[in-house]
């Protein structure tokens, strides 16, 4: 069991809770959502107390994370898109610090349960959707039928462009799903090697050098990941924002 | 710890309504291969969960922390708009000053001229001045030295006759050993003389 790459992805109840026959349990799982939310909120909370004039480093990350996508929603929404901005931020830190959490050995990491991270873009996609028609009305709809395209191949496009934004939230949600689920199979996988061949003595231990490494290298891709998918959820999220505010291609 | 199978069953058919319609294909194969994140009877707790938790740190950071690093950033960018204001007017006192400095230094120059041309003309007007009274007086001294060679030449010229009359009438007394007529020497020197 100590060695099922799969072992860590287990839910496990720690205060059971069962209201109307549904599970609602809180779990390893809500405590590692509760610490994500604890330590990202305390950190852009504590860091940025002083309120300096001249930041210090910490006070930077704060600054830097926020102009970061600030930037980001800026550029692919526009200044329309500001109003998403705490949205796009909350998700932006939600994903990265559950990410990185979940890096932490014998932590469990939220974002790689395909039901957080689908509901977390069907949120993104929930808010395009009625946004998009509170804003525009009947006018949304345009965002799937692009201009300047023959009137024979309208049926075709209209039904393309709806496949893709129907696709829209199981892409966003699979993608991060799938790497944070991969990365820590693979880590877990090679750490396995390390501790099986370190059981054959000498030899196995010598032979036991490379996988390590591999470990190694793994966490500092894996570190890369947590970052780079946290930034793809935002920048996706910042242009499905931008079809809701600017539905006309 | 871990979830019993028996209690994940029950609780997936009572979470039946809610979750399925909402996560479409991907728990299909969840129940056979106990693949945690397939496993549909954790997904109320984790909606519920991630709920709370997402939601309340939407509220915390929409509510709280942005305004507050926003606000840290938009005072810094006003300050600094603020101290570069404040360094162009700054900078454009000091234009104003050396330029007030060289209009002032300009007119000094002006003034220094106009007073040395006075000082200058003064000067001059005092030297002819001076130069005139000297040369009036040099005058006055010439005409007086004329005056007094003429009186002395004219009185001298009074005597010469009587002293040429007296030595020549010693010198023929000399000569001849008697006294010279006197009117006879007196006519010979006017000869002479003329």
């Amino acid at each position: 069991m100590a060695n099922d790459p799969i072992h860590q992805f287990q839910i496990s109840k720690l205060i059971p809770i069962e209201i109307g026959g549904l599970d609602f349990s809180f779990t390893n799982s809500a405590a590692f959502m509760v610490a994500t939310v604890a330590a990202s909120g305390a950190f852009l909370f504590l860091t940025t107390s002083s309120r300096g004039l001249v930041p210090g480093r910490l006070q930077s990350i704060s600054e830097m994370l926020y102009e970061f996508v600030a930037s980001m929603l800026r550029d692919a929404a526009g200044s329309h898109g500001m109003k998403f901005f705490p949205f796009v931020f909350s998700l932006f830190m939600f994903v990265l610090v559950g990410n990185l959490l979940g890096l932490f050995p014998y932590f469990f990491t939220i974002t790689s349960h395909i039901i957080v991270t689908f509901a977390l873009a069907l949120l993104v996609i929930g808010t395009v959707i009625v946004y998009g028609f509170w804003k525009h009305g009947l006018g949304f709809l345009k965002l799937f039928v692009p201009s300047g395209v023959p009137a024979v191949l309208v049926p075709l496009v209209v039904l393309i462009e709806v496949v893709s934004f129907l696709s829209r939230p199981v892409s966003l949600s699979v993608r991060l799903f799938a790497n944070m689920l991969a990365g820590h199979i693979t880590l877990k996988v090679f750490a396995g090697f390390v501790t099986s061949l370190s059981a054959f003595g000498v030899a196995g231990m010598a032979g036991a050098v490379l996988p390590f490494v591999m470990v190694v290298a793994i966490t500092g891709l894996e570190i890369l990941v947590a970052f780079l998918q946290a930034y793809v959820f935002a920048v996706l999220t910042c242009m499905y924002l931008n079809d809701a505010l600017h539905p006309g291609h | 710890m871990f979830v019993a199978p028996a209690f994940a069953q029950s609780a997936d058919e009572g979470a039946a309504g809610e979750t399925h319609t909402e996560t479409g294909v991907e728990h299909g194969s969840g129940h056979e291969a106990g693949f945690p994140p397939f496993d549909s009877s954790t997904f109320p707790s984790q909606l519920l969960w991630l709920a709370i938790t997402f939601g309340l740190f939407y509220l915390f950071l929409k509510r709280v922390a942005l305004p507050r690093i926003g606000n840290i950033l938009e005072v810094r960018r006003d300050r600094i708009a603020q101290d570069l204001d404040q360094a162009a007017r700054m900078k454009d006192e000091a234009d104003a000053a050396v330029a007030a400095y060289e209009q002032e230094l300009a007119e000094a120059r002006k003034k220094a001229n106009v007073i040395g041309q006075e000082a200058r003309d003064q000067a001059k007007a005092e030297a002819e001045a001076e130069r005139r009274k000297v040369e009036a007086r040099l005058d006055e001294q010439l005409s007086e030295a004329d005056e007094r060679i003429a009186t002395i030449k004219s009185t001298a010229m009074k005597d010469v006759g009587a002293i040429a009359e007296e030595t020549a009438a010693l010198i023929v007394q000399e000569l001849i050993g008697s006294k010279a007529d006197k009117s006879a020497v007196a006519a010979a020197v006017k000869a002479v003389r003329q």
